[in-house]
Formats: C-alpha cells, sequence, structure tokens
C-alpha cells in the first residue's frame, strides 16, 4: 500500500497546496473577508478625509497625506489579522494545524506559507483601498514614477505585518490573546503615523521617539514619499532599511516561536 | 515479508519541569501488516510515544524509525509515509468533508486526477457519502473519527497511527470503527494504536505492548499475555449438596485435582451455627434451602475447560448434583492487575 509516497521534491507541491487551501477558504468566505478589509479604513477616511474637510475642520492637503498612511495601516493590520489570532486557535484549541504540520514539508515552510498568504490578503485590501478612496475622496495622490517605490513598500509592509502576525500568534498564550491583542492593537493603531506625517511630530519630541518605535511608521512615511513627496518624510532608504530590518527580525522570532508551539 | 514497519530503540521523554520521564527507555518494534496495540492507563506515556513517532514531539534521547525513515534526522520524508488519526478531532473546520480528504491528499503529492475518486472510495467506505458537502462542525464525534481515518489513508500510508481511536465513542460508533480497522488489518496495513481500554486491545491488535509510567511491562500477542497469568482462568462450579454429601469433603478433593491452584467459596454468608455456608446466586433460591447449596471458583493453570470433567466426577463421588457450570477466562484487565497492582482506571 505504498504506490504513491510523497518525494522529499514535492516540498514545493505541499507548499502550494497549503497555499491553495488558504486561498480556498478566503474566496468562499469572500463577503466577510472584504467587510473585515474594507470597513475600518472607509470610515476613517470618510471621516477624517472628507467629512471633517467639507465641516472645514482639516485642509484638504489632509486628505491626501491620510490616504498613503492609511494604505500602509490597512496592509499591515490585515495581514497581521490574518496570522494572529487564527493562528493561536489553530495551535491552541481546534489543532486544525496540525494535518499541515503533519505533510510532507519543514515546518519552517508551513510556517513561510502562512507569512506568504497573510502577505497576500495584506496587498488584496491595498488594492481594495484604491477604488474606496476614489469612492470616498473623490481622488487619490497617485504618481506613476514612484511605481516601484509605491510597490517595495506596499510589500514590506504586508509582509511586516504577517510577521507581525506570526509572532503573536505564536508567541501568546491562548488564554491571553484577546488582551494581549487589544493591548498591542490600538497602541499600533495609533502611533504609527498613519494619521500624521513623521517630521510634523519635531514639536512633540516624546511623541516623535514612540511612534519612531513603531514599524508601522515606515510604511506610512515610505508611501507617502511615493504618492505625496511634497508633505515632508522619512527618506524613504531610511525607511526601506528599518522596514526590512524590523521584517527579518519578526520573521526570525516568529518562526523561533512556530517551531516551539509545533514541537513539544 | 517480515520487516520492521516501526523501529523504536531507548525512547526517552521527558517533558521540560517534569520530574519524571513521561516515556522511559522504551523499545519495540511491528512488523509489516501488524496491528500493534500501546494499551495503558492515561498518562502511560502511549500518546507521547505516538508523539515521536509522528515527528510532533522531539524524544530526549533514543531513535525512532518509521517506514525506514528515522524520524528525528527526516521528519518530512516520515511524514509523508505515516498516516496519524489523533485523539481528538482536528479537522479542518473552513472544508467540507470531501474536502478536507482532497486538501490532505494535495498536500502529500497525490495528482489532482487521483483525488476525488479516492476520496469518494473512502466517503463510500466508511460510511460517509451523505455527509461528504457538511462542514466539521455539524457531525457526531464517531463521524468524525470516521473522517479522520479516511483522511489519513488517502496518501496510502506505510503505516497508521490512531491515538485512543475509539473513546469517547458511543457503543454502535466503536463497532463500526473497530469493522473498519479490521478491514484495514485484513489489507495487511500496518497499525499502531493506543487505547486504555483492554476489550479494544483484545479485539483488534495482533501484540500488545503493556504500558505503566512510561515503562513497557509486557510486550506479546493479547492472548500469550494472558495465558502468562498465574492461575488466571477459572472454574466455577455451582451444586446441590444431596443427602449424605460433604462440602467440606469436596472442598478438599478439588483442591487436589491436577492444574487446580486454590479453590474458593463464593458469595458465602455465615449461617446461624457459625459455619460458613454457600448461598446460591438466584436470590429466589436463597432462603432456607441455601445450607444445601455450593458454588466453588478454581483457579486454574492452564485450560480450565479440561477441568470440568474430573471436577464433575468429584462432585458425584461426593454426592453433590452440579446445577451450574461458568468458565471464567482472565482478561488483558488482568494482566494489568498482575503486572502493576492496580486495575487499568
Amino acid at each position: 500500500m505504498n504506490t504513491t509516497v510523497a518525494t522529499p521534491q514535492s516540498e514545493t507541491g505541499a507548499f502550494f497546496a497549503i497555499l491553495r487551501r488558504d486561498l480556498y477558504v478566503t474566496w468562499s468566505e469572500l463577503p466577510i473577508f472584504l467587510a473585515q478589509v474594507i470597513l475600518q479604513p472607509l470610515f476613517v477616511l470618510f471621516v477624517f478625509g472628507k467629512l471633517l474637510g467639507s465641516l472645514g475642520y482639516t485642509r484638504s492637503v489632509y486628505a491626501s497625506l491620510l490616504f498613503p498612511g492609511m494604505l500602509a495601516l490597512t496592509v499591515i493590520i490585515t495581514s497581521m489579522q490574518t496570522l494572529a489570532f487564527p493562528l493561536v486557535v489553530e495551535f491552541g484549541w481546534t489543532k486544525e494545524i496540525e494535518d499541515r504540520l503533519l505533510a510532507p514539508l519543514r515546518l519552517g515552510l508551513v510556517a513561510a506559507e502562512k507569512i506568504v498568504f497573510a502577505a497576500l490578503r495584506g496587498v488584496i485590501a491595498a488594492a481594495l483601498m484604491i477604488p474606496v478612496g476614489i469612492l470616498v475622496l473623490g481622488s487619490i495622490p497617485w504618481r506613476w514614477s514612484a511605481l516601484p517605490l509605491f510597490l517595495g513598500v506596499l510589500i514590506l509592509a504586508a509582509l511586516l505585518g504577517a510577521g507581525l502576525g506570526l509572532v503573536l500568534g505564536t508567541l501568546v498564550p491562548p488564554n491571553q490573546i484577546n488582551a494581549v491583542l487589544s493591548l498591542v492593537f490600538t497602541p499600533l493603531l495609533f502611533t504609527g503615523c498613519s494619521q500624521y506625517p513623521w517630521p510634523s511630530l519635531a514639536r512633540l519630541h516624546w511623541f516623535q521617539i514612540i511612534t519612531a518605535g513603531n514599524p508601522i511608521t515606515y510604511a506610512s512615511e515610505g508611501l507617502r514619499a511615493a504618492l505625496v513627496p511634497s508633505v515632508p518624510h522619512i527618506r524613504p532608504w531610511i525607511s526601506l532599511t528599518i522596514l526590512v530590518a524590523a521584517l527579518a527580525l519578526l520573521i526570525a522570532i516568529g518562526i523561533g516561536g512556530f517551531y516551539r508551539r509545533a514541537v513539544d | 515479508m517480515n520487516r520492521s514497519v516501526v523501529e523504536v530503540r531507548d525512547l526517552v521523554k521527558r517533558y521540560p519541569r517534569s520530574p519524571v520521564n513521561a516515556v522511559d527507555a522504551i523499545s519495540f518494534s511491528v512488523e509489516h501488516g501488524e496491528v500493534f496495540g500501546l494499551l495503558g492507563p492515561n498518562g502511560a506515556g502511549k500518546t507521547t510515544t505516538v508523539g515521536v513517532l509522528t515527528t510532533r514531539i522531539r524524544p530526549t534521547s533514543g531513535s525512532a524509525v518509521v517506514a525506514g525513515v528515522d524520524v528525528l534526522r527526516q521528519p518530512t520524508l516520515a511524514c509523508g509515509r505515516l498516516g496519524v488519526v489523533p485523539q481528538r478531532s482536528n479537522l479542518d473546520r473552513s472544508l467540507s468533508i470531501r474536502n478536507n480528504l482532497i486538501f490532505h491528499a494535495a498536500y502529500h503529492g497525490i495528482p489532482a486526477s487521483e483525488r476525488g475518486a479516492r476520496a469518494d472510495v473512502l466517503l463510500e467506505q466508511f460510511g460517509l457519502r451523505e455527509r461528504a458537502k457538511t462542514k466539521p462542525d455539524f457531525i457526531s464525534g464517531g463521524q468524525s473519527q470516521r473522517i479522520m481515518i479516511a483522511r489519513a489513508l488517502m496518501h496510502e500510508p506505510h503505516v497508521l497511527f490512531l491515538d485512543e481511536p475509539t473513546t469517547g465513542l458511543d457503543p454502535a460508533a466503536r463497532l463500526f470503527v473497530w469493522d473498519r480497522l479490521r478491514e484495514l488489518r485484513q489489507r495487511r496495513v500496518t497499525i499502531v494504536l493506543t487505547t486504555h481500554d483492554m476489550h479494544e486491545a483484545a479485539q483488534l491488535a495482533d501484540r500488545a505492548a503493556i504500558m505503566d509510567h512510561g515503562k513497557l511491562l509486557a510486550i506479546d500477542t493479547p492472548q500469550a499475555l494472558v495465558r502468562s497469568l498465574p492461575g488466571a482462568a477459572t472454574l466455577e462450579l455451582a451444586a446441590e449438596i444431596l443427602d449424605g454429601g460433604s462440602a467440606d469433603e469436596v472442598f478438599a478433593a478439588l483442591r487436589g485435582l491436577p492444574g487446580v491452584e486454590a479453590v474458593e467459596r463464593v458469595q458465602a454468608q455465615p449461617q446461624t451455627n457459625g459455619r460458613l455456608s454457600p448461598v446460591l446466586a438466584d436470590p429466589e433460591q436463597a432462603g432456607s434451602e441455601t445450607t444445601h447449596a455450593l458454588r466453588v471458583r478454581l483457579y486454574v493453570s492452564g485450560d480450565a475447560p479440561m477441568l470440568v470433567a474430573p471436577a464433575a466426577s468429584t462432585f458425584a463421588e461426593h454426592r453433590l448434583a452440579i446445577t451450574d457450570v461458568k468458565l471464567g477466562n482472565p482478561t488483558l484487565e488482568d494482566v494489568f492487575i498482575h503486572l502493576t497492582g492496580r486495575t487499568l482506571r
């Protein structure tokens, strides 16, 4: 009863089979995914970008600096949410992940698939934000010449969110995940320079230091450099370097955590 | 085809912050086509042993080879050759039952063209065809167990590991799982199963290992394990004492029969004259006449049925008329009690 035995070469096959499973599930739960991704940025863009501007509380330039920030935030939060909570549940309660841990591929690749999948959802979320932005704001800042920088920052941000999710999902004990997520989530949301440009914080130096510790800051600033370079921003090479470094650190910790959860 | 599919040598697992070894230097091997049972109480180390063999637990020391692959050195390769059915459902709740099987096959590199057909055959075989499109959240424990067995078979593993396959199932569901496992046994699928149910081990296993406190106490066929018990077979006889018959004399004579290790009276109650007198099991008769009845149990080494004739003659010689004969066979539970001094649960 061993006619078809998986060979070591089929690790790539197993990797893509697992990825296909995740995409299949996302597809079959598409309305939930869309609502999860679109709702929050839709309201933020409407209230802060449109409403406050129409009421005269903000200047029109605010909408154009808010959009790249919201884009960065949405990408990172979507990627993070794709991994963090589901991973805690799969490892802690439902054990659903076991069938994939027992598939013939290295555990590191199972973790890598999680990251790729989460990042993919992040990028899809970004793609959805563009029509949402046009719809709510009327127009969005866009520069074709900055497309490479835009895509570079976007992909790094998506992977960064996935790394963050992997770290939270594997290091936080199941019974504490709700508390930790809410403790991590809110500060991340508001210290990532998504709603204000980092250089403008010079007047509030202590807060500028805090925001410098949030990797979302560099994604927001990177996308602002690409889309609205007239707004003062952190130089792109600094943003990119810090994003890469943060990503490497999170992935190293996350994969270590994944191994610890997967093997006793 | 007498090659080992599972080979365990001096396996030790000590969990961090635990003062004792969960698995304590065990060694055993499982032959191709064999059903091997790990029998022991909860906490004996059975699940840990299976965890090591299925690459999910890293042992402290020792070696484990499954289907020719060292599970410690090449866990990825080993995963392709083994199938696992865990104690608790770990079905993918986002997928339908059929898709659970199909995606499992995809993970294991089964060509897309074969997955559907294989899934349909297994769903039919496990009585799940009607539930194929259902999500795992809406099915019973017995069905989950069957789906997980079917899923594990999708990639045709060299060896199937089942951890407590029927724990928590109702009797009908348990019998269904047993029947499916017997079919697999007939197809010469190598199976390693853990159980704390001695009846299950006796029913399914070609060989059983009795495990307690991380150690293997005995490994043999269930029959041989039972036979190894000294004086564990019993022969129980009830008789009516006729005029002139004497219970005491027959008692002494029974003791003298070859193979009888001990004789005891059953359900004796103190009578007014101070002598012990047996009571028949039938409560209707447990009254004034009971002094005329006797029930004894003989503990026998060897075959108990061989003693029925000599015991009957002895009764007749002493003017006792036999009313009931019962053969008691020892079980794996008795073996466990003999080895550990405790009951299984």
